[in-house]
């Protein structure tokens, strides 16, 4: 096991003026003074991506950048996934004794540091470039396929969608750091600007500035008992052409790796962090890991089953709809909130009991999963 | 048809047509171009050309284009079709196109480049 021993978020929005690395700087300053540990401990380094900074050696730049000397470093590139595969990947290395303390530090500066249209294409290049981009989708698109055809199955409608994109509005409203806080109804989600249907603007995340860092470490380094207890990933293809589903994805498979190295099962979870970057996103996740049955997520969002004060909360800060998404940090500001919720920290929005926490990342269209079982131990 | 008999057309290589491969020895089919077979290895898979007919898959109407090139042809179908010979592509189509619809391409030029367009049989 490893310890999560402190962590960072920046607000996600607007920074104007701000690099990548000064957003990597600054979390990764609140992760360390959070873990009660200084830069000469830090003997690990994973770092994300960034696509205004698209540099060959990301980690070696914030390792001179930033004043580390670690033993270990290297950068995560997995799409949207990064954010818990370096989790992931911290945990083990922890585990085997490779490193003492990991910092993971992911940043970007994605709404201001470019145009609108270089960002939406930079995204598209998840897809293939001779066989799908030059047809002229968009990430949204890639989702708005997989949307039509698993609403096709299980008959989920438009409104159900927006059920969840309302939920992290509300969940966001109370988060000082949140891109968006002012609160929508179903109606304004169906009523915003079409993008690629059946998705409209308020069932896609934003593009955001933000920076987000945590420590994991082999032993405890201050009062906080965050443990990672078990993790697993699946891939199934890159492309949606050539996913094997558009209806099954690897989000049932990792979660299962995760929950067995935990030893728990689905019963035991009382809090959870799931990839939202499209409602249709967080919909099938919450379905294909049977936290809600197939065409359900939507209704059970509706009756406050995933609200802060629900039976099993879900995203408390906002997620990536409405607390926003700078890329490689996206999720892990999930991450961030889990472990607030755990230590008890999450001021408004403290739940009543986060002892137990399935966290789930995906990265390209539902194309790379990762999911980490978190413990807060006494 | 084999790549024995004629010229594979590829609208990926600026033909009229929809190539695909299948393996010789397993008898795996797929898409994207490769010179091995993805699941057993073996080299030199047979390229083939598909008749282009098949049936909607997924579909969605993209408003907002990623770039200036194709932004004067949103709003623009995007479909997943499941072709007759068992592989899935991504072309565009009607927009009037809906899951489960029997469909057929054809190729029309967009944006300068040559690519699949699909139609409702029976509309064309």
């Amino acid at each position: 096991m490893s310890y999560i021993t402190g962590v960072g978020l920046t607000p996600y929005g607007k920074h104007p003026g701000r690099s990548t690395l000064d957003l990597m700087s600054e979390a990764a300053t609140a992760a360390l003074v959070d873990a009660q540990l200084e830069r000469r401990d830090i003997d690990g380094l994973l770092c994300g991506y960034s696509t205004t900074f698209p540099h060959l050696m990301l980690s070696t730049v914030f390792v001179e950048h930033y004043g580390l000397n670690p033993t270990y470093a290297h950068a995560m590139l997995l799409g949207g996934a990064t954010g818990f595969g370096m989790a992931m990947l911290a945990h083990h290395l922890a585990e085997a004794g490779v490193a003492r303390n990991i910092l993971v530090v992911a940043g970007e500066n994605r709404l201001t540091g470019q145009g609108r249209d270089s960002a939406i294409q930079a995204l598209a290049q998840v897809g293939s470039p001779v066989y799908e981009v030059p047809l002229g989708p968009t990430i949204p698109a890639y989702y708005g396929l997989v949307a039509s055809r698993y609403m096709h199955e299980y008959g989920t409608t438009e409104a159900d969608l927006a059920e969840l994109a309302v939920l992290m509005r509300r969940h966001a409203s109370m988060h000082p750091g949140a891109q968006f806080k002012d609160l929508i109804s179903v109606a304004d989600v169906l009523a915003s600007k079409p993008i690629a249907s059946p998705l409209k603007l308020l069932d896609c995340c934003p593009v955001s500035d933000g920076g987000v860092a945590f420590v994991i470490s082999r032993d405890r380094t201050n009062a906080f008992g965050v443990r990672i207890i078990g993790a697993g990933q699946a891939h199934t293809h890159q492309h949606v052409t050539a996913a094997p589903s558009l209806t099954q994805f690897g989000a049932a498979a990792s979660a299962a790796l995760a929950q067995s190295a935990a030893g728990t099962n689905l019963q035991d979870l009382r809090y959870l962090a799931i990839y939202d970057s499209f409602t249709i996103t967080l919909t099938i996740l919450l379905e294909e890991l049977g936290l809600a049955p197939r065409g359900q997520a939507g209704k059970l969002a509706h009756e406050g089953y995933f609200s802060h004060d629900g039976k099993l909360p879900l995203n408390t800060h906002g997620g990536l709809l409405s607390y926003g998404h700078c890329g490689a940090g996206g999720a892990m500001a999930h991450l961030v909130e889990t472990h607030l919720q755990m230590t008890g920290r999450a001021g408004p929005r403290q739940v009543r009991d986060a002892a137990l926490a399935l966290l789930h990342g995906d990265g390209g269209v539902l194309s790379s999963h990762v999911s980490l079982i978190l413990e807060a131990a006494r | 048809m084999t790549s024995t008999q004629a010229e594979v057309l590829d609208w990926t290589r600026g033909g009229e047509g929809i190539a695909y491969q299948v393996c010789l020895g397993c008898a795996k089919l797929w898409y994207f171009h490769r010179t091995f077979c993805p699941r057993c290895g073996r080299q030199d898979p047979d390229d083939r050309q598909s008749g282009g007919t098949g049936t909607v898959h997924a579909v969605t109407l993209v408003t907002r284009a990623p770039g200036d090139e194709l932004r004067p042809y949103a709003p623009y179908l995007i479909a997943l079709v499941d072709t007759d010979e068992g592989f899935r592509l991504m072309a565009h189509g009607d927009k009037s196109l809906r899951i489960g619809d029997r469909v057929r391409a054809r190729f029309v030029t967009l944006a300068g480049r040559l690519m699949p367009y699909f139609e409702r049989i029976g509309d064309q």
